[in-house]
Parts: C-alpha cells; sequence; structure tokens
C-alpha cells in the first residue's frame, strides 16, 4: 500500500453510544473534556504518544464524539504511564489523566482490552494480590505477570532478576497487613462500584 | 512536630526502593528529625489500582490518612505523613484533595470508613521527604552538617513526575530547585538538566521494556551531555528503570559508560558522613563515585 495514503477507517452515526460519553463525564476528573479545543498540547507533552495508536488528543475526541468500543480497545489507554504532563498543561483544565483512568476501569469491565498485552493483565494482578494481601509485592507481581502473558519473556528477565536478589532487593515472600479483616470489610463496603473482577472474586472466595 | 514514616511497598522489605528506606532513616536519625512508622499500613494502591477500581483504590489510600490520625496525638492536631516513593506521595494527596472536591467520592469514603471502625477529619498533611529536608530541617543546616563535601561531584537532579504533578505542593511544576539546592548545600554541582520532571516510563518498563529503555536512555544521554557524574533520584521507580536497564539501553542505542543513580538520600548521607552499609550503597548495582577521588581524578585530567 502506498504510505501517503492514510487508512480511513468508517463509522456511522447510529453507532456513536452518546451514554458513553456522558457517563465518562460523570467521572470524578471528566467534567471538562467534553470542552477540548483540540489544541494537541496533550499529545505533545506526553512521553508516550509515540507509541500509542490514537494520540491523547484523538482519545478525547473519539470519547467524546461516542466512539465507545474504538476507544475501550485501544493501547494508547494502557499506555498511559499517568505522568499527569497534559493534566498540567492542558489549557482547559482537562484531567486527561483521570479519563484515561476511567476509560481503563470500563475497558476491563467490558473486557475489551487488548489480549496478551501486559498492562491490563499487569494492572488485574496487582489488583488482586494488594486486595488480598493489603501490600503489593514487585517479585509476586512479575511471576505472576509472566505466567499470564509470556513465560519465555521470564528467562530474558532472569539476569536482571538474579542480580536484583543478590542485592536483597528482590524477594517472592512479599509482605502483608496485620488487620486483613478490617481491610477486606473497608474494600467491600466501597458500594457504588461493581466490577467483572470484584464478582469473579467472590464467587471463588 | 510528629513526622510519620509511610515507607510504601517499594521501600519495605527485599524491594527495589530497599536502599531509599534505609538511606532515609540513616539521614533522619543523623539530622535529629523525629519519626515513627505507621503502624499497620496498606499499600496507597499506586498508579495500577486506579486502573481496575476507582472507589477501592481512595478507599485503601484513605484508610493510611484514618490510620494516621488515630496514630497521631488524637486531639484532633494536625499529623504529618512522610512517604519517600514519589506514587505515594502523589496518590495520598489525590485521595486527600478527591475526597474534598468531589462529595461522592467523600461520602461513598467516609461511609467504608465507618463500617470498618476507622474515621478521618482532614487533619493530615502528605508531605515527602525532600520537602522536610529543605523546608523543615533547612539546607542552610543541613550545610552546617555536613562533614565530607560531595566537592566536585556534578548531579543531576531527577524529580520525576509524581513529585510535582498534579500537586506541586512546595516546589515549581514546571522547573523544581528544591533538590539542586539540597545537593548545593551538600558541596556538589547540579548540573543544568531540563528533563528533571520528565517521565521514566514507571511501571511500564516492567511490561514494555522498550518504552522503559527508550526513555532513560534519552534521560541518561542529556544528563550525561551535561556533564552529570550521578543522578539523584527521589522515586523507587525512576531509580530502579533508570539503573538497571542501561545494558539493554546500550544494546539498543550506545548509551556507552554506565552512569550511577542514586537516591538522593544516599548522596545526603554520605556528605553527612555515614558509612556504605548505612546507606545501603552496596546494593546499586552501579557503585557510585568516590567525590574525595574524583576531584583528583579531574585534576589529573585536566593537567
Amino acid at each position: 500500500m502506498q504510505p501517503w495514503i492514510i487508512e480511513r477507517q468508517i463509522r456511522f452515526q447510529r453507532d456513536l453510544d452518546h451514554d458513553f460519553t456522558q457517563e465518562m463525564r460523570s467521572t470524578p476528573g471528566g467534567e471538562q473534556f467534553v470542552h477540548c479545543i483540540q489544541c494537541g498540547t496533550c499529545s505533545a507533552t506526553c512521553p508516550l504518544s509515540i507509541y500509542m495508536d490514537y494520540t491523547p488528543r484523538r482519545i478525547v475526541a473519539m470519547t467524546r464524539a461516542g466512539l465507545k468500543k474504538d476507544v475501550l480497545s485501544s493501547f494508547t489507554l494502557w499506555l498511559c504511564a499517568s505522568c499527569y504532563a497534559c493534566s498540567v498543561e492542558c489549557p482547559k483544565d482537562i484531567k486527561i489523566t483521570d479519563l484515561m483512568y476511567a476509560l481503563k476501569r470500563r475497558s476491563i469491565e467490558e473486557k475489551i482490552y487488548p489480549k496478551r498485552f501486559g498492562i491490563p493483565v499487569l494492572a488485574q494482578v496487582f489488583f488482586r494480590l494488594v486486595r488480598k494481601n493489603g501490600r503489593s509485592n514487585e517479585g509476586m507481581a512479575m511471576v505472576q505477570l509472566f505466567l499470564r502473558t509470556n513465560p519465555l519473556s521470564a528467562l530474558k528477565k532472569a539476569r536482571l532478576g538474579l542480580n536484583l536478589i543478590s542485592k536483597g532487593r528482590l524477594s517472592i515472600r512479599g509482605e502483608a497487613i496485620r488487620n486483613r479483616k478490617g481491610f477486606k470489610t473497608l474494600l467491600d463496603n466501597v458500594t457504588d462500584s461493581s466490577h467483572g473482577i470484584k464478582s469473579e472474586e467472590a464467587a471463588t472466595a | 512536630m510528629k513526622y510519620l514514616y509511610y515507607p510504601g511497598c517499594s521501600c519495605s522489605g527485599k524491594t527495589s526502593g530497599r536502599a531509599y528506606s534505609e538511606s532515609l532513616i540513616a539521614v533522619f536519625r543523623a539530622l535529629n528529625v523525629h519519626y515513627e512508622e505507621l503502624t499497620d499500613w496498606n499499600c496507597c494502591g499506586a498508579t495500577m489500582y486506579m486502573s481496575v477500581d476507582e472507589q477501592q483504590a481512595f478507599a485503601m489510600s484513605a484508610r493510611n490518612l484514618a490510620l494516621s490520625e488515630s496514630q497521631g496525638d488524637g486531639n484532633g492536631a494536625p499529623v504529618t505523613l512522610v512517604p519517600p516513593c514519589a506514587a505515594c506521595y502523589a496518590v495520598l494527596n489525590k485521595t486527600k484533595a478527591y475526597m474534598q472536591e468531589y462529595p461522592q467520592v467523600g461520602d461513598t469514603i467516609h461511609h467504608a470508613l465507618d463500617t470498618a471502625g476507622l474515621s478521618y477529619s482532614g487533619n493530615v498533611t502528605v508531605r515527602h521527604p525532600l520537602d522536610v529536608m529543605v523546608n523543615d530541617v533547612g539546607v542552610e543546616s543541613i550545610a552546617e552538617q555536613v562533614r565530607k563535601p560531595l566537592k566536585g561531584l556534578r548531579v543531576a537532579c531527577y524529580y520525576g513526575c509524581l513529585l510535582v504533578r498534579p500537586y506541586p505542593l512546595f516546589d515549581d511544576p514546571y522547573d523544581p530547585t528544591t533538590m539542586d539546592d539540597l545537593m548545593r548545600s551538600l558541596g556538589a554541582e547540579p548540573v543544568e538538566w531540563p528533563l528533571k520532571t520528565k517521565c521514566c516510563g514507571g511501571s511500564l518498563s516492567g511490561t514494555i521494556e522498550e518504552v522503559g529503555i527508550r526513555l532513560g536512555y534519552i534521560l541518561l544521554t542529556e544528563a550525561r551531555k551535561r556533564g552529570a557524574d550521578v543522578v539523584a533520584t527521589a522515586c523507587p521507580f525512576c531509580q530502579f528503570n533508570l539503573e538497571c536497564f542501561q545494558k539493554q539501553m546500550d544494546r539498543k542505542y550506545k548509551l556507552g559508560a554506565r552512569i550511577p543513580i542514586a537516591f538522593f538520600t544516599q548522596l545526603v548521607g554520605m556528605a553527612l558522613g555515614l558509612s556504605t552499609r548505612e546507606l545501603g550503597l552496596h546494593r546499586l548495582s552501579i557503585p557510585l563515585p568516590n567525590p574525595e577521588k574524583l576531584g583528583e581524578q579531574k585534576e589529573y585530567a585536566h593537567a
């Protein structure tokens, strides 16, 4: 294909989901994004936009238009390292990082995040680990990530891992808080969210 | 004033930031900063928990605030919580801010805390150790206590993202200078380095290594071009990303000689004359230059 011809995807008006736009608007930090002037400052400051399939500016425009499926299945959401550069620079005070978080959550809920892509998997591994122990453990999180994505890639990191272990900087035996029961009560009583993972966990518990 | 130390998961036990907490504690002792560890603290939620469940992330973060309040004087006196990790610092501050700004968040979290037998009335200030050292202890006071000045050591001060964004509470978000001032008081020379708040990729280096390698390479090459002997960091993730992937950076982009990456607390400790073990210097993969010898080498090079 000729590289100078940009392949455009066709989307139809009736496929737009305006409820999705409203929903994102109602999350904390999401109120402002519909006022975006599409200046592109976010994309310019973003250290990761070169890796993204849609730049942050396009994600904002697409979310406002209601292109729910395209937004939620994009790689962009997961490449956001939440460095807040865009939020600080935005001339319209849009909390873009918060919008990205809201989109990530929705993407996990709908289970349409890119499959076999490490970051959403790590987020969920981390979620389960912390929910169970009250504290995270870097070593265990990495082991579980490798098992769920690409076990062979662990071999490439073996040397780094051994080096860290020899320096006393890595262990798969993590810490846990003492009052795990109280911690669980606290999290179970956060009422207004109901997610896929949570119900899954309740079923296995 | 009472400081409550919140190590956070990355600086507690055998983790990447172990040397950070070791050196911080040693420096606090040497500077006579009284602190105690927050009892039974839990994970702040970091940047990851928020991507799965927002309200739970706020709730667990708020548990730390509630515990701080009850561990304080108990009379509603203000308490200062001190997390060394920049991510913990930003997340705890975000939780505080969102509980106030958004009634729906505040109500949900207060209710959840209530059912778990906790309460939070808003009397906790979250401050970074860099803030405490520069603004409470004071750079002049630190300069007086320096025993082994880091003379001739050129330092690139790396603030990273979350120390000044989104909540620039003690420094400028575009051009922060507190760490530079601190380094100057130790006798070191901070170099002019415009990438001081550019992102290192955070946890992305664990999932998509290429991203971390590229961002790290850009940061380190610029630091070297500015003449830095060492990069000082204030976050366990920044230190890990910049130090542990230099081999890959070299393979892919020809980074050249290794650049040592220290926690800023380790440099403070070195200047205060604390030992290698106390400061966890033996945990770094790339050894720091010896400031005494560094001066000699440079003179030799000039001759």
